[in-house]
């Protein structure tokens, strides 16, 4: 069993977001960056589980600067068994889902992961396009993932609801809450993390449809009105006439 | 010509439908182009998506699209936008839509924004799309540079407005591939508002103590017809079904009103709520950070502030 995992750098969820002066980059002085939760906390736990259940191998994959390679060795840490960097410093989904793609696609991965979404830019593209690049099957936002053999088991999130689906590998996931619990690096594991293979990958060239221009901070709210616990019906007035949401 | 392609889960369409079909016609008409809409599968009636300005719609009746398949899905929207010269396709930034999507887009060579929340501009060969990033703590401005376009519309970005007569169906047929995908069970909760569509949101967290003490916070939201959410903690100890949490790591949602009973307002929970319209904090402590980001606040204890305010909504509504 191959399995791939495609880990994303994003900040800090306390982060304090701010872009430079004329708004057109992420500022990212002070920022402590994490690896994406949904990536770390179930993409990569179901995998490492599912590959020491079956005797397989786990490959994180990054798309990112050599500055990234902390988040890479807590993927190795947490059990990956090894990682790969394409050297690039991605400014979109698709361009990271092209770098993916290119990679993923002689390798025979049996599932390629992913979470399901970044928490900065927030897009769920990139395992949608990965999959359409490499014509595989794609489940996003899958909270449950068991193996029967060569078919993948799962579960998706619907609005206002839960579907069970069944697929036969290879195929592209997306994992959301439910499909594991978050694991802590023990201490083998971080020790071991050090001395695991991380191979360092040139990108292709390739020129992107979309880019991101502007970057504003949403409008301050006016200030909290404060009504008085006494006075339920105010509130009720309030929300009718001035807010006039009811 | 602007493609919209209008979700029918289990045969209807959802608000959101209406939604991307209201969306994609302001975008045509910006154009000057007429607005098409693509429905997959056995739906029922088609002709209403007229009403919020399709100019016709476009079925591919069959079967075999009634379930959830991604690849056969995008196939056929790709195949359908390129025989009908569509430069622009709309899709729902719904569960499905995350699915499709970005496949769609590697289809058509096209560039893609995800989550759109509100309208494109459009100048001379520009096009430019704006969305929520940071999980709502700022909004990016994206240039599309392709020939080709694809948007998703975050779900409640517009409201779906009825501006024409049902529409004339027409019947085609796809060579498009077939997918791989064998959908086993659909379960979905009846009676209540899905909350990444729900206009009024009912929300409680740790405060509130433990699972027994919920029932006012269920008065409060079947007197507003809201949906009911909670904070990650709450979920996690059980005391509320995991599809009740929002937050940076459960749901995210922007209803029109969303009322916070007992939550703190930490980072994380405000990331999936902040783009709520009108938010309503009540917390007994005038320290909790969640009043920085409220419209409204009532500073005392939920178990009789609760109450009080479901018998002045009901007070308010018979009044009506
Ligand atoms: C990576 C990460 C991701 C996270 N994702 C999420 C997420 O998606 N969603 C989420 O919600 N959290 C998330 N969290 C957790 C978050 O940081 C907070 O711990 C959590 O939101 C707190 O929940 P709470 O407000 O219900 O509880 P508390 O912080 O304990 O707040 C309870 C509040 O109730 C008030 N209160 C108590 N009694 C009364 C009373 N009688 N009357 C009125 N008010 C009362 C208190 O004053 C207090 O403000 C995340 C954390 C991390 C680290
Ligand atoms: N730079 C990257 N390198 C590797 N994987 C990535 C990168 N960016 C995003 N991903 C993966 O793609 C998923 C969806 O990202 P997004 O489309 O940006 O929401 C993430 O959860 C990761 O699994």
């Amino acid at each position: 069993m191959k399995l791939l995992v495609c880990i994303s750098q994003t900040p800090d969820t306390t982060a304090k977001v701010s872009f430079n002066n004329d708004g057109t980059d992420f500022n990212a002085a002070g920022v402590q960056f994490i690896m994406n939760p949904y990536d770390e906390w179930y993409a990569l736990v179901r995998a490492c589980e599912l590959s020491e259940a079956t005797g397989g191998k786990v490959t994180a994959l990054n798309v990112g600067p050599a500055t990234n390679e902390t988040v890479i060795r807590k993927a190795l840490a947490i059990g990956a068994d090894d990682a790969v960097r394409i050297d690039a410093d991605p400014k979109s989904a698709a361009y990271t889902a092209r770098q993916i793609a290119e990679y993923a696609r002689s390798q025979g991965y049996d599932i390629i992961f992913f979470g399901k979404e970044t928490i900065d830019y927030n897009g769920s593209e990139v395992g949608a396009m990965v999959a359409e690049y490499l014509d595989l099957p794609y489940v996003s936002y899958a909270s449950k993932l068991d193996l029967n053999g060569s078919v993948a088991m799962l579960e998706r999130e619907i609005e206002g609801g839960i579907e069970t689906l069944e697929v036969d590998l290879p195929c592209v996931i997306s994992a959301a809450k439910g499909m594991a619990e978050q694991r802590i690096p023990n201490m083998k594991g971080i020790m071991t993390s050090r001395s695991k293979p991380l191979s360092v990958v040139p990108p292709v060239a390739y020129d992107e449809p979309v880019k991101a221009t502007k970057f504003t901070l949403p409008p301050a709210k006016a200030g909290v009105k404060l009504v008085s616990p006494d006075n339920m019906d105010e509130l009720v007035r309030l929300l009718h006439e001035e807010a006039k949401i009811i | 010509m602007v493609l919209v392609f209008a979700e029918s889960p289990r045969g209807q369409f959802k608000k959101s439908a209406f939604e991307a079909v209201t969306y994609g016609k302001k975008v045509a008409d910006m154009m000057g182009v007429a607005c098409e809409v693509l429905t997959l599968g056995t739906v029922q009636d088609a002709a209403q998506l007229g009403k919020y300005g399709a100019s016709k719609v476009l079925n591919i009746a069959d079967t075999a699209y009634n379930d959830f398949d991604s690849q056969e899905q995008a196939a056929a929207i790709a195949d359908v936008a390129k025989s009908r010269g569509a430069t622009v396709i709309i899709l729902s930034h719904s569960s499905t839509g995350k699915s499709i999507s970005g496949r769609v887009a590697i289809r058509l060579d096209a560039g893609l924004v995800s989550g759109a929340n509100a309208l494109p501009t459009i100048s001379g060969g520009a096009f430019t799309v704006t969305k929520g990033v940071f999980s709502g703590k700022a909004i990016a401005e994206y240039a599309i540079t392709s020939p080709i376009k694809v948007v998703s519309l975050m779900g409640n970005a517009v409201k779906p407005e009825v501006s024409g007569q049902p529409a004339h169906v027409e019947n085609i047929t796809t060579s498009a591939a077939k997918g791989r995908i064998r959908v086993k069970s659909v379960k979905t909760q009846e009676g209540t508002v899905p909350l990444p569509e729900a206009e009024i949101v009912v929300s409680a967290g740790r405060g509130m103590k433990g699972p027994e003490n919920w029932g006012i916070v269920e008065d409060l939201a079947k007197t507003l017809n809201a949906t009911t959410a909670c904070s990650r903690p709450v979920a996690d100890s059980h005391w509320r079904p995991h599809h009740e949490h929002v937050g940076q790591t459960g749901i995210a949602i922007r209803p029109n009103l969303y009322i916070a009973i007992g939550i703190s307002g930490a980072i994380q929970h405000l990331a999936g709520v902040n783009n709520s319209k009108v938010i309503v904090v009540i917390n007994k402590d005038s320290e909790a950070p969640f009043f920085k980001a409220a419209d409204y606040g009532v500073v005392g204890d939920l178990f009789e502030i609760v109450p009080r305010l479901t018998d002045a909504f009901k007070k308010f509504k018979a009044n009506q």
